[in-house]
C-alpha cells in the first residue's frame, strides 16, 4: 500500500458557487465567482463559463476587483495567498503570500483556529494591506462590511453591531435586547453600508432590517425600522448611487426598498429558492442573487431574470445513487426538493431540472414532503425510473418511469406507479440487456422483489406502452436488501439478509443461491468483461467473491466496505472502506485479492456515493498505478457533499499546458497603498474590544 | 394577619375619556391633557408624572387644544370659546366668546404675550393677554377654509397655518399673507381618496424658517417657509397624522398616527460629522390601539394620548440614566385619586362617574376555602343606587360616611348632600339641604363616627358641618397658617374623630384638631406630592406617601417623624420600590392590628408590617410566593415589612371592611379595550 504520488484528489466541478458573493466586472460583461479551488468568469449573457482561474492550492475564500485596474481581480484562499488575475485572459499576474509577524500565520484558515499561532496573547487578528486591499478574516463575524470611503467598518455579530472608525482608531458598540427570546429574534445576519450617506443598514433574523444613523456616539445614535420578511433577512445591498436598498431571504423575493421612503418598495418574487447574497454592478444595471442552491441570478434592470448560473444542487443530502447519463454524460442525482439535475461533468454546470414529484414545495420547516428517493436509468439512457417518498404519517412510495422523448431531447413521464410495494424500495436496477424490451427490478423492506416489463398494449387501442408488474420473488420471507444484474443480463443477484439468490431473468427460476455469514450483505456487484464470472457482496465485516461457475467462495478479506463500485468499461472494482473517521479506497480485479490501487485516508466520513464516469477518449501515459483511471473517471461524493476526484499526472500537465499562466512569486513588499480604492477587509475579532483596536492599530500603522 | 376573604368587584364599568389635547410647560414641567369630556388634568413631570390637579368638566365644553401662557392655561373648543382655567380652585375662571364658529386651535406666542386661535371661519384671530383677562387684537386675512392648526415661529413674528389643502404663513403685525409666496399646496392622497379634501391636522414652525406640517393623508412634509417649497415628504401612515411634537432643541419630531404609533424624526446629517442636516424617519414607538390625538416631546421623553385614553410617557433611551427610574416607561390609565369611597361598616360601595353616582352592596358568601379559591355567592352584589347629578357641571369628589347612612358629591357649582335609609331591601334617599356657604368644594369628607361633614374650599380651608338628621348645620372654618392657595386633594379623619389632615398640592399637609376645632400643625414639607394619606386609629400618627414613593409616619401628639418612619428613613427603601412607576393611592389601617398599614396602587397592594424588619437591598421584594415554598423557619428568617400581593391588577381601591374582609376594585384594562370604538383597519401578517 504506497501512497501514489502521481494522482491527486481534486474538488472537481460541483463547487459552491455562491460560498461568497460575486463580482461584476465595471462594464457589467462577466460575473466573476468563487468555485472550490478556482475562480470562475461568466458571461452575464449568456450564462457561459469563460475562464476557470486555477491556481490556488485551498478554498477561495474572497474576491475584488484590482481598485488601480478594473480588468484584473485579486483573490486569497486559505492557502494563505493573494493571488491577481487578469479575468479577461485568464492569466494569473502576481501571487503574494502573507505575512504577518510570525510565518505560522501565513495560512489564516478561517475556521481553523489552531493556526493562529501568530495570535498568542489572545490577538486572534490578522490584517494585511496590499495594493491598496486590506485583508481580514471573517471567521468570527456575521457579516462585515466597509463603507465606500474606507473611513468605518461595520460588522455584525449574533447581537452586536461594531463600527471601526479606521482613522479616529474609536470603535463603538451597539447591542440589541441579548435576553432570552428577545435574543434570537434579534440577532444580525447581514450589513451593509451606504455608498453616500453615513447609514448602516443591518437585517436580523425576525427579518426587520435596521437602518443605522448617528452611529459615532455612544448615546443619540438612532434607527429606524422596516419589516417585511418574515423569516430571517440574509443578504442586504445598496444600489451603488444609493437610492434603493435590496433584501432578500427564505422568501426568495428580492425587496427593492426607496432609501429615505422605506414605505415604497417593489418585489421580485419567485427566484426559486433562499436569497443568499446580493451583488449590483457599479453601474446600477445588473443584480445578482446567489442562492443557497448553488445558484446565481443576473437581474437585469430590477424587474427581469435574464441569466440563470446553476451550480450543482447541493441539497440535504443525495439520497439516489449516482448516475451518468449514458446520452449526455451528465451526472444524475437529487437536486433542488423534488428534482432530479442532470449535471455536465466536462462543463461543470447544470444541464437541466427534471421535476418528479411535481408538486409545489412549501418552504416551511417541519412539514414532510415527496423526495426522490431512488432513481435508476437504463445502458442506453431511454428509460429512467424514480421512486418517491413521502414518510408523513404511513409511508407513501411511487414508482415513476419516464421515457426519454427524442423530439423535446428530455423525459416524459410514461407510466406511474402508486404503492408499487407495501413497504420502502431499497432498490431499483434496470437490467442491461441491448434488446428493447429492458426490464426493471425493485427491491423491497416489504420482503419482495418485483420485475417491472414493458408491455406492449393492443394495436387497437390508441394507448401507448406502459410498464406492468411481470414477477413478484421472495425468498423465505426474508428482507431484501440489494439487487444486480450480470453485465450480459442474464442473471439477477439478490441478497436476503446473509444469503444471496442468484435468479435467471429469462425464466424466473431461482438458480442457486449463495451464503458467508455471519452479517447482512450491505453491497452486491458482478464483475465486468473477463471477470464477469465473479459476484462480490460485501457485508459489514467481510469482502466476498464467489465464482459463479463453481458457486463456491473464491475468497474473502475483512474489510468494512460501504461501498462497491465496478467500472463498467473495464474489470475494475472500486471498494470504499470506512476506517474510524475516515475512508479508504482499494481498487482491484475480482480475480485476484490483491488491490492494484489502494489510497488511504482518502477524505473524511463515509463515502456512500460513488460513480465510474466513462472518458470520451482513454488516457495515455499514465503510471501503472494509475492505469485503472484511463478508461473511467471516478467521481464520489463525500458526507458534507463535496464531489471530488481523481487527478493523474498527465491530466494535471495538460491542465498546466493550457493554461497560460505567468506566476510570479514575489515576496510581499508594502510598496503601495491606496487608501482611497477599494479596501478588502479580512479580519479576526475577538471578544476583547481592546484586541479590535490592536487590529486596527495595525492597519494604520501599515496604512501610513 | 393571614387570610381575607376576598370581595373582587369588577362591577365599576369606570371608561375613562379619550385624550384629545395636551400642552406642556417646560418652565413648570406641568402637562396638562384635555379629555374628550372637557376634564383637564395637570401632571407634574417633576414629581414622577403625579397628577396634581384634575379640572372637572362640563356638559357643552368639548376641548380641541390647549396651550400654556406662561403660568396660564388656556383651552378652545368646538363652542367656539376661549377658556381659562383656575389653577387654584380648579374651575375655569372666564370664557371669552372667539366670534368664528368653533374653534379648533390655540396657540400662544413664546413670549407668551398674544394667543393665535383658529376658527372654522378661515380666521385667524389674535388675542393679547391682560392681566386676569384676553383682549381681542387682530383678525388676520381670511382663509378659504377652517383653521386646523396654528404654530408661532420661535422669533414671535410669523405664523404657520394649516388649513384644508394648504398652509399659510402670515405675518403677525400686519396680519397678511408674507410677501414672499406663502402658501404651500399639499398633496392629496393618491387613487380613490383624491377627491377628498386633505386636512393639515398639525404644522410645526421651526426656528430656521422650516414649516414641518402633518396631514390626513398620513404624509409629514418638511418646507421651506421662505420659498414656499417642498423640501421633503414622508409618507408615515395610511390614514391620518393627527399630531405633531418638537422637541425644545428642534433636533427631533414626532408624529402620532391614527394607527397609533408614534414616529420619530431626527434632524441629523446624512455625512456623520458635517453641518448639512435633513430630517430622518428613525423610531417608530407603537403604544397606542387607536389614534394618537395629542404628543408632547420633552427633553427625555416622548409623551403621547389619544382615543385609548391612555397617557403613555416613553422616555428616550439615550436621554436618560439606563436603569433609573427616568428610564421606566409609563402608562397612565386610571386617575391618581380615588374614585370609589367604601361604607365600611356597612358593606357599601360607592362608585364615582362624571355624570352619575352609583351604590352598590357587596355580595355575601357564607364558605370558607383555602386560599386561591372562589367561593359560591349566596347573595349577589346589588346596585342601589343610580344618582344622576344635577346641572352641567361633572361630579368632582364624592364620600359615602363609614357607616353607609350619608352620601355626599360636588361639582364646580354645587355641592349635594343625601341620607340613605336601609330598610330591608328598600331604601330610601332624602336630600339635606346644606347651608349656602358652600357653593363647591375640592374635596368631601365624613368623620369616622358620621356625625361631620368636612368640606374642603378655597385656598386650602375645611369647612366643618355638623350633620343630625335631615339637617347639616355650618360649625366652622378651619384655615391652615400658610400662604399656599392651592387645593386641597387628599383629606383624612382619624377614627377617634380627633384629627383631620389635609394635603394640598404645594406638597403641604396641614392637621387640625378637631376637638378644639383649631390649627393643629403643619407636617415638615416634603418636596414631593402625598399621593395618600391616614391617620392612624389608635397611634395618632399620620402615614403620608408621596408620588416618589417614599413613606413617612408623623407622631402629631410629639410632633415629629415616629421612630419607625426615621428607621425607614436611614435604611432607604427597596430600590425596586422606589422604581415602581405608578403612585400609590390609597392607605388604610387594620383594626386588628395597629402595626398593618396597607396600601395600594394600580398594580399591586401591600401590607407594611411595622414589627417586621425592612427588606435588604439585595433581597427580593416580591417575596411572598417564595416564602410561601419556604418551612417556616426560613420563612420567618426571610419574611421582611413589606408584604405585596400581585395577585390583582388595575386596581382603582383596595379597602379592608369592618368584618375583616378584604374589597378589591378591579377594572381590567381589557374590558375597557373592548368598550372602545374599532381601531382603523392595519393589515396584519398572515391574515
Amino acid at each position: 500500500m504506497v501512497a501514489h504520488a502521481d494522482t491527486r484528489v481534486v474538488h472537481r466541478g460541483g463547487s459552491k458557487i455562491n460560498f461568497r458573493a460575486p463580482v461584476i466586472t465595471q462594464d457589467s460583461r462577466f460575473l466573476i465567482c468563487v468555485s472550490g479551488e478556482c475562480i470562475k468568469v461568466f458571461s452575464t449573457s449568456t450564462e457561459e463559463c469563460i475562464h476557470h482561474l486555477q491556481g490556488h492550492k485551498e478554498l477561495v475564500t474572497g474576491l475584488v476587483l484590482n481598485p488601480s485596474n478594473h480588468l484584473q481581480v485579486f483573490s486569497c484562499s486559505e492557502d494563505g495567498t493573494i493571488r491577481l488575475w487578469d479575468f479577461t485572459d485568464g492569466i494569473l499576474i502576481r501571487v503574494t503570500l502573507l505575512h504577518l509577524k510570525t510565518p505560522s500565520t501565513l495560512h489564516s484558515v478561517p475556521g481553523k483556529r489552531n493556526n493562529c499561532e501568530g495570535c498568542s496573547r489572545g490577538h486572534q487578528c490578522y490584517m494585511h494591506l496590499c495594493y491598496g486591499i486590506i485583508y481580514l478574516c471573517v471567521d468570527y463575524l456575521t457579516s462585515c462590511a466597509l463603507c465606500s470611503q474606507g473611513e468605518y467598518v461595520a460588522s455584525v455579530k449574533d447581537n452586536v453591531l461594531h463600527v471601526y472608525f479606521l482613522n479616529k482608531k474609536t470603535f463603538y458598540r451597539f447591542a440589541l435586547g441579548t435576553s432570552g427570546e428577545m435574543a434570537a429574534r434579534n440577532a444580525f445576519t447581514c450589513v451593509a453600508c451606504h455608498p453616500k450617506d453615513d447609514c448602516i443598514a443591518t437585517g436580523h433574523g425576525d427579518g426587520k432590517i435596521r437602518l443605522w444613523r448617528n452611529f459615532n456616539q455612544e448615546k443619540e445614535y438612532t434607527f429606524s425600522t422596516v419589516h417585511w420578511h418574515h423569516s430571517g433577512v440574509n443578504a442586504l445591498c445598496f444600489t451603488p448611487e444609493g437610492t434603493n436598498l435590496l433584501s432578500g431571504g427564505l422568501e426568495s423575493v428580492l425587496v427593492q426598498w426607496r432609501y429615505g421612503q422605506e414605505g415604497q418598495k417593489d418585489f421580485l418574487p419567485r427566484l426559486g429558492s433562499s436569497i443568499k447574497e446580493i451583488v449590483v454592478s457599479p453601474d446600477g444595471s445588473l443584480f445578482c442573487t446567489s442562492h443557497t442552491d448553488n445558484k446565481i441570478t443576473v437581474i437585469k434592470n430590477c424587474t427581469k431574470v435574464s441569466a440563470v448560473i446553476q451550480g450543482l444542487v447541493h441539497g440535504d443530502g443525495v439520497k439516489t445513487a449516482l448516475m451518468v447519463d449514458p446520452r449526455t454524460k451528465a451526472l444524475v442525482l437529487n437536486g433542488k426538493p423534488g428534482h432530479l439535475q442532470f449535471y455536465s461533468l466536462q462543463r461543470d454546470q447544470q444541464l437541466y431540472n427534471l421535476d418528479i414529484v411535481q408538486q409545489e414545495y412549501i418552504n416551511q420547516s417541519n412539514l414532510d414532503q415527496f423526495e426522490v428517493v431512488k432513481a435508476a436509468l437504463d445502458s442506453r439512457g431511454s428509460w429512467l425510473a424514480t421512486v418517491e417518498q413521502r414518510s408523513a404519517k404511513e409511508v407513501e412510495i411511487s414508482l415513476k418511469l419516464w421515457a426519454f422523448d427524442e423530439h423535446t431531447q428530455s423525459f416524459v413521464l410514461n407510466t406511474t406507479i402508486s404503492a408499487p410495494h407495501d413497504g420502502p424500495i431499497s432498490e431499483i436496477c434496470f437490467s442491461p440487456s441491448s434488446q428493447n424490451s429492458t426490464t426493471l427490478v425493485s427491491v423491497s423492506l416489504d420482503g419482495h422483489f418485483k420485475a417491472w416489463q414493458l408491455t406492449q398494449p393492443d394495436p387497437s387501442d390508441d394507448e401507448e406502452a406502459s410498464w406492468s408488474c411481470d414477477f413478484v420473488g421472495d425468498y423465505h420471507s426474508l428482507e431484501p436488501k440489494c439487487c444486480c444484474f450480470s453485465a450480459d443480463g442474464s442473471l439477477l443477484a439478490v441478497s436476503f439478509k446473509e444469503v444471496v439468490t442468484v435468479w435467471s431473468p429469462a425464466s424466473w427460476d431461482l438458480l442457486t443461491t449463495l451464503s458467508q455469514p455471519p452479517g447482512a450483505i450491505q453491497d452486491l456487484c458482478f464483475g465486468r468483461l473477463s471477470c464477469s464470472k465473479y459476484l462480490l457482496g460485501a457485508t459489514d465485516k467481510n469482502l466476498c467473491c464467489w465464482n459463479l461457475l463453481t458457486c463456491s467462495l473464491e475468497w474473502s478479506t475483512a474489510l468494512d466496505v460501504s461501498l462497491l463500485l465496478a467500472d463498467p468499461l473495464s474489470e475494475n472494482v472500486a471498494a470504499f472502506c470506512g476506517a474510524e473517521k475516515t475512508t479508504d479506497l482499494f481498487v482491484f480485479r475480482p480475480s485476484e485479492p490483491r488491490p492494484h490501487f489502494s489510497q488511504q485516508a482518502l477524505c473524511t466520513g463515509r463515502v456512500t456515493r460513488a460513480v465510474f464516469a466513462p472518458r470520451d477518449e482513454p488516457l495515455d501515459g499514465c503510471e501503472e498505478s494509475s492505469q485503472w483511471l484511463n478508461r473511467s473517471q471516478l467521481y464520489f461524493l463525500t458526507h458534507n457533499m463535496e464531489l471530488l476526484t481523481f487527478l493523474t499526472k498527465p491530466e494535471e500537465e495538460r491542465l498546466m499546458a493550457l493554461s497560460k499562466q505567468v506566476a510570479v512569486l514575489k515576496k510581499h513588499k508594502q510598496e503601495f497603498l491606496h487608501t482611497s480604492c477599494l479596501l478588502f477587509i479580512s479580519l479576526f475579532i475577538s471578544q476583547f474590544a481592546l484586541t479590535l483596536s490592536a487590529i486596527m492599530t495595525l492597519v494604520l500603522s501599515i496604512l501610513t | 394577619m393571614g387570610e381575607f376573604k376576598v370581595h373582587r368587584v369588577r362591577f365599576f364599568d369606570y371608561m375613562p375619556s379619550a385624550i384629545s389635547a395636551m400642552a406642556f410647560n417646560v418652565h413648570t414641567e406641568r402637562l396638562a391633557v384635555a379629555r374628550a369630556d372637557g376634564t383637564v388634568e395637570i401632571y407634574n413631570f417633576a414629581d414622577n408624572c403625579f397628577q396634581e390637579k384634575v379640572i372637572p368638566g362640563k356638559d357643552g365644553r368639548t376641548v380641541e387644544a390647549l396651550c400654556w401662557a406662561g403660568q396660564r392655561l388656556f383651552s378652545t373648543g368646538l363652542n367656539g370659546e376661549i377658556v381659562e382655567y383656575d389653577l387654584e380652585n380648579l374651575r375655569s375662571k372666564y370664557t371669552v366668546e372667539a366670534y368664528g364658529g368653533p374653534v379648533w386651535t390655540i396657540s400662544s406666542n413664546s413670549q407668551g404675550t398674544q394667543l393665535a386661535v383658529g376658527c372654522e371661519d378661515g380666521t385667524v384671530k389674535i388675542f393679547e393677554l391682560v392681566e386676569d383677562s384676553i383682549q381681542f387684537q387682530s383678525n388676520f386675512d381670511r382663509l378659504k377654509s377652517r383653521v386646523l392648526s396654528l404654530s408661532w415661529h420661535p422669533s414671535g413674528t410669523q405664523i404657520a397655518a394649516g388649513t384644508m389643502d394648504m398652509i399659510r404663513v402670515f405675518n403677525v403685525t400686519t396680519g397678511e399673507t408674507c410677501t414672499a409666496l406663502l402658501q404651500m399646496m399639499v398633496d392629496r392622497a393618491a387613487g380613490a381618496n383624491k377627491k377628498k379634501e386633505v386636512a393639515v391636522w398639525s404644522v410645526v414652525f421651526l426656528s430656521d424658517n422650516t414649516v414641518i406640517s402633518g396631514d390626513s393623508a398620513g404624509k409629514v412634509q418638511v418646507w421651506d417657509s421662505q420659498m414656499g417649497t417642498l423640501i421633503r415628504t414622508h409618507l408615515v401612515t395610511k390614514w391620518d397624522v393627527m399630531a405633531l411634537a418638537v422637541s425644545r432643541d428642534e433636533s427631533s419630531l414626532l408624529a402620532g398616527t391614527s394607527e397609533g404609533s408614534v414616529v420619530q424624526f431626527q434632524f441629523i446629517s446624512a455625512r456623520l460629522d458635517q453641518p448639512d442636516k435633513e430630517w430622518q424617519r428613525t423610531r417608530t414607538l407603537r403604544s397606542h390601539s387607536h389614534d394618537v390625538r395629542a404628543l408632547v416631546h420633552t427633553d427625555t421623553a416622548a409623551v403621547s394620548g389619544g382615543n385609548d385614553a391612555h397617557l403613555v410617557v416613553r422616555p428616550f433611551m439615550e436621554k436618560v440614566v439606563k436603569g433609573s427610574k427616568e428610564s421606566a416607561p409609563c402608562k397612565i390609565t386610571f386617575p391618581h385619586r380615588s374614585l370609589v369611597s367604601c361604607g365600611k361598616k356597612a358593606g357599601i360601595l360607592l362608585f364615582q362617574f362624571p355624570e352619575r353616582l352609583e351604590v352598590w352592596r357587596l355580595g355575601e358568601s357564607n364558605e370558607n376555602g383555602i386560599p386561591g379559591e372562589e367561593l359560591s355567592v349566596t347573595k349577589k352584589p346589588e346596585a342601589l343606587i343610580h344618582l344622576k347629578r344635577k346641572g352641567d357641571d361633572h361630579i368632582c369628589c364624592s364620600t359615602l360616611s363609614p357607616c353607609g347612612g350619608w352620601l355626599a358629591y360636588a361639582s364646580a357649582s354645587s355641592v349635594r348632600l343625601f341620607q340613605l335609609q336601609y330598610d330591608n331591601d328598600s331604601i330610601a334617599l332624602t336630600k339635606v339641604k346644606l347651608p349656602k356657604v358652600l357653593r363647591w368644594a375640592n374635596q368631601l369628607c365624613f368623620s369616622a363616627d358620621s356625625s361631620r361633614l368636612f368640606a374642603s374650599f378655597s385656598q386650602s380651608s375645611v369647612l366643618v358641618f355638623a350633620l343630625s338628621k335631615s339637617e347639616a348645620k355650618y360649625v366652622h372654618t378651619l384655615k391652615p397658617k400658610s400662604v399656599s392657595k392651592q387645593a386641597v386633594h387628599l383629606m383624612s379623619t382619624s377614627d377617634d374623630g380627633q384629627w383631620l389632615a389635609t394635603a394640598n398640592s404645594d406638597c403641604e399637609v396641614h392637621v387640625y384638631n378637631l376637638k378644639k376645632l383649631k390649627y393643629h400643625c403643619t407636617v415638615p414639607v416634603y418636596g414631593s406630592c402625598p399621593s395618600a394619606m391616614a391617620i392612624h386609629p389608635t397611634g395618632s400618627n399620620v402615614v403620608m406617601v408621596h408620588a416618589d414613593q417614599k413613606i413617612f409616619e408623623y407622631s402629631l401628639e410629639q410632633k415629629e417623624y415616629t421612630e419607625w418612619s426615621r428607621s425607614l428613613a436611614k435604611k432607604g427603601l427597596h430600590g425596586s420600590w422606589l422604581n415602581r412607576v405608578a403612585p400609590v393611592t390609597h392607605v388604610s389601617f387594620s383594626a386588628s392590628n395597629p402595626d398593618y398599614i396597607i396600601l395600594h396602587d394600580m398594580n399591586m397592594f401591600c401590607i407594611i408590617d411595622k414589627s417586621l424588619p425592612l427588606p435588604e437591598k439585595d433581597s427580593d421584594l416580591c417575596n411572598q410566593n417564595q416564602l410561601r415554598s419556604m418551612n417556616e423557619a426560613a420563612r420567618v428568617k426571610d419574611s421582611h415589612a413589606f408584604k405585596i400581593c400581585e395577585m390583582f391588577k388595575n386596581l382603582l381601591c383596595v379597602g379592608l371592611m369592618e368584618d375583616h374582609s378584604l374589597v378589591v376594585v378591579e377594572r381590567p384594562l381589557l374590558d375597557i379595550a373592548t368598550r372602545l370604538p374599532a381601531p382603523v383597519r392595519q393589515k396584519k401578517f398572515a391574515t
